[in-house]
């Protein structure tokens, strides 16, 4: 590691950084309610970021010997290079997260497919015809950071995965069901998850119309994960504040949603995945508000975009081996509200029940616009679920969609371990349907 | 010795039922604006590889980037295809090749200095800012060039070298909280010379991203929707292709019966093919992922199944030939069913007969993006229309359309004589994307689309 980082220092540079990863996953797979493939993956690289006379450059590889090259290619990159707006941070203290598990390090392989196995026998001995696939993995990865500023960081963490899910063909109708968590430590109880994939097939038993227009929507904790926060964040993601292409870019301190939702970045959740002690420069990670009872507290900022703000790096800046560090959020937590579960459901007549997505993220977004198909959802009638409702797609914004909030749930659920989030019920979502 | 031989040495004594081993490299340019900005110019340098083995029906594969002891990669693969695998392992027979396959240059994006590319993309991009109201903008340009060696243990060996330009540009307009954007994104196998002569287009996409403020909305429900050749494309792709990928099927006796060749699923002026053998287009190539030729596939023919794209071990569960459909990312991955070059053939129809008599729809052009879920799929629109009486008026918010397999492709009642690609997209399943396809079509008009609101 020494080698590239001194040879950059040799090359003249004004600053420079070597950011360095190296990770191992060993997922499984099983299909057909059977076990499929063993997988090892080992990924190594080195990337190097320099700044000189003012320009910003970067170059990587996942090749050692091309690693001495780095610094000769940025000489001839920096001149088209980005005006770099930061200077590269010393160290600093850093907090502790918890995200490394030894038992996932040392997870046998016997006890992974024995999990997946465990999950798929359990759903099939009350859905025998359901067609099952099932994924479990575990991992290490490692990250380290040096600069001339002085600082030498870096963190390991582990992450093990366990997700399952089934097709059940009836005809021309088919239905796919899923669950899943992740989390940087070892789990043992996925008794839920069974549960779970019982729940949504046992609601999906029946299909039911889709009552169009303007009607009540419940989104599930993946529900709002799928469709609401996306087009919600995208506004306060530094890069849109920067460019002024965010909705909300120029709102700090007004309430912009309703007073009942809160939305934290905080990657010191212990545990979660996404959480990590600094950010991808090297920044302390911290827990923040970007919503703060429905008023726009913080927008996340890496070196470069803070740089341009006169503002100071949020510590959110996430990077892949081979592009610039950028603003990225960590792990998301929605506050929950006061509503119990159940009570949701009260005073609807006819609304729907939004769970799983099709297409979510491919349009305009960056209005808070939201359009999808709703591959799993259910009708509501009465207050009770009656059936799963298909060939239907709700169209909205989020901004709108969650000023008529109704309720919000009064518990949050982690959704695949890098989201926590409440049930919402809100109006202002159109609901269309296929006859 | 060659890097062939030292992959042919490395599966000496290999103890499984088959085994082949990939070997990348590549080499990729960017560059990269945001508003008036360069937001990054960068080269990245990649290589790595990976081994995959069959055992008893069961795969182990194992990849890496340091690819210096092949042979405790090769032992490792076979070791857990050996704990996976208790049935049989069963792989088409496919012909032995070997074969060293130059890459397709048109115009080699390598024999373009840095300092040119990026002039023309400071012009392009202060094409986009000379509209008034402009707010922001996006603008990448890359170019790719990746060198794939592969070798398996009954006797193909295959060297492969594939060069990939892609550029996307877009306009960013904005009134208050409302926020709306237009681009395009474009790709080509081997040409740079993709990027030449874009102002028109891009001029347009800057007018249109501030027209797009001033544009109404739509009531979402179904509509008759006429779709350009692009987004035509994308349709083909997400609303066939990918129920036409066999391991969706292989497994699954139910899915079988449904997808069972011979079955009607349109009328009979449609007829969709894929194929890696179509030339000259980014999902082109001579030979798949697990070293089988390519070929042109009938997937559709006269509204009738007829062909569905396969692997070596799904063509041999289901008793039917390898398509040169497996395909991976990159080493990081095992190979997987893929769609290459995804094409709706032309009709008979010209543009004024598609138009004729709709009194009420919408025209929809370029893309988002699209998905697929067992049989349904969505596919989103990057401009929409409003037509009245057979012509095209004023132009709405962007939509998103959604259809089902069983039923949408009946829909389709008229097919155009022009033929449209869309090169600037990639596709994504199992955690591989960006695969570079493409896909294309005439223009299309489907009755009863179900169209979000917008």
């Amino acid at each position: 590691m020494a080698d590239l980082f001194q040879s950059a220092k040799d090359a003249g540079f004004d600053q420079a950084e070597v950011y360095r990863v190296s990770s191992q996953s060993q997922p499984i797979r099983f299909e057909a309610n059977r076990l499929k493939e063993a997988t090892r993956r080992d990924t190594s690289g080195a990337a190097l970021r320099v700044i000189k006379d003012g320009k910003l450059g970067l170059s990587a590889t996942t090749d050692p010997a091309m690693e001495t090259d780095l610094p000769a290619r940025l000489e001839e990159l920096i001149s088209f290079g980005a005006e770099a707006s930061f200077e590269l941070p010393g160290p600093s203290n850093v907090p502790e997260v918890d995200i490394f598990d030894p038992a996932v390090e040392s997870l046998a392989f016997d006890a992974m497919v024995e999990t997946g196995q465990t999950l798929i026998d359990a759903v099939r001995e009350g859905w025998p015809e359901l067609n099952c696939s099932a994924s479990v993995s575990r991992g290490v990865h490692s990250q380290n950071l040096v600069n001339t500023a002085g600082l030498d960081v870096g963190f390991r963490q582990t992450s093990y995965s366990v997700g399952f899910g089934g097709e059940l063909v009836r005809g021309d109708d088919m239905l796919s069901v899923w669950e899943g968590f992740a989390a940087s430590r070892m789990f043992t109880d996925t008794d839920w998850m069974v549960e779970s994939l019982r729940r949504q097939l046992e609601w999906a038993r029946n299909t039911a119309s889709t009552p169009t227009g303007q009607v009540p929507v419940i989104f599930t904790p993946r529900g709002v994960s799928a469709v609401l926060l996306r087009p919600l964040l995208g506004g306060f993601n530094g890069k849109s504040v920067m460019t002024g292409s965010s909705p909300i870019g120029d709102r700090i301190g007004e309430r912009v949603i309703d007073e009942r939702i809160s939305v934290f970045d905080d990657p010191t959740i212990d545990g979660a995945i996404g959480s990590r002690p600094v950010d991808d420069e090297g920044i302390p990670s911290r827990r923040m508000a970007l919503i703060d009872h429905g008023v726009v507290s913080n927008f996340l900022y890496d070196l470069q975009t803070a740089g341009r703000m006169n503002a100071t790096s949020t510590g959110a800046a996430g990077r892949g081996l081979s592009t610039l560090p950028g603003p990225r959020t960590s792990v998301l937590d929605v506050a929950p509200g006061e509503t119990p579960y159940d009570d949701l459901f009260l005073g609807i007549k006819e609304g729907i029940m939004v769970e799983r997505l099709l297409g979510a993220g491919q349009g305009n977004e960056m209005g808070g616009d939201f359009k999808a198909n709703v591959s799993l959802g259910y009708k509501i009638e009465n207050g009770k679920i009656v059936g799963r409702i298909k060939d239907t797609m709700i169209s909205g914004n989020v901004y709108d969609a969650l000023s008529k909030l109704e309720a919000v749930s009064d518990t949050a659920e982690w959704v695949y371990g890098s989201l926590r989030a409440p049930a919402i019920r809100c109006l202002g979502v159109e609901v269309a349907a296929a006859s | 010795m060659t890097v062939r031989d030292q992959m042919q040495d490395a599966l000496k004594g290999h103890g499984a039922d088959f085994v082949e081993i990939r070997l990348e490299e590549s080499d990729s340019s960017r560059i990269q604006y945001r508003a008036r900005e360069i937001e990054e110019t960068g080269r990245t340098s990649g290589r790595g590889g990976s081994v995959r083995a069959a055992v008893k029906g069961g795969w182990g594969f194992v990849s890496f980037n340091d690819t210096d002891d092949l042979e405790s990669r090769v032992k490792l693969a076979v070791e857990q295809a050996h704990a996976v695998g208790d049935a049989k392992t069963e792989l088409a027979e496919t012909e032995p090749s070997v074969a060293d396959v130059p890459p397709v240059l048109v115009n080699d994006p390598g024999n373009i200095s840095l300092s040119d590319k990026k002039d023309r993309m400071d012009h392009y991009n202060d094409l986009i800012w000379s509209t008034p109201g402009i707010q922001s903008s996006t603008v990448i340009y890359a170019d790719n060039r990746r060198r794939v060696h592969y070798v398996n243990s009954e006797g193909t060996a295959v060297d492969q070298e594939f060069v990939h330009v892609i550029c996307y540009i877009a306009a960013i307009a904005r009134d208050g909280g409302d926020v709306q954007q237009a681009g395009f994104s474009i790709g080509s196998l081997g040409d740079y010379g993709l990027t030449e002569g874009l102002d028109d287009e891009i001029r347009a996409v800057g007018k249109r991203a501030v027209d797009l403020l001033k544009a109404p909305g739509i009531d979402g429900g179904e509509r008759t929707v006429i779709l350009d050749p692009v987004l035509a494309g994308v349709f083909a792709h997400e609303a066939f292709g990918h129920l036409s990928e066999a391991d969706h099927v292989y497994e699954s006796d139910q899915l079988k019966e449904i997808m069972v060749l011979g079955r009607q699923f349109g009328q009979p002026h449609l007829n969709i093919v894929d194929g890696g053998a179509i030339p000259g287009l980014r999902g082109s190539m001579s030979y798949d992922d697990e070293g089988t030729p390519t070929k042109r596939s009938d997937l559709i023919r006269d509204g009738v199944l007829v062909g569905r794209l396969h692997s070596r071990e799904t063509a041999a569960k289901m008793g039917e030939k390898p398509s040169g459909n497996a395909r991976a990312i990159s080493f990081n991955h095992p190979p997987i069913v893929r769609m290459t070059n995804t094409v709706i053939e032309p009709g008979d129809a010209s543009f004024e007969d598609l138009f004729e008599g709709v009194d009420d729809g919408v025209y929809v052009r370029n893309w988002y993006g699209g998905m697929t879920e067992m049989e349904m799929f969505t596919f989103s629109s990057g401009e929409a229309y409003r037509i009245r009486n057979g012509r095209i008026e004023e132009m709405v918010r962007p939509v998103k359309l959604s259809g089902n397999v069983f039923k949408t492709l009946h829909q389709i009642d008229g097919i155009g004589r022009d033929l449209g690609m869309n090169q600037g997209g990639g596709c994504g399943k199992a955690g591989q994307s960006p695969l570079p396809v493409s896909n294309g079509s005439p223009h299309i008009r489907i009755q009863n689309c179900l169209v979000s609101g917008a």
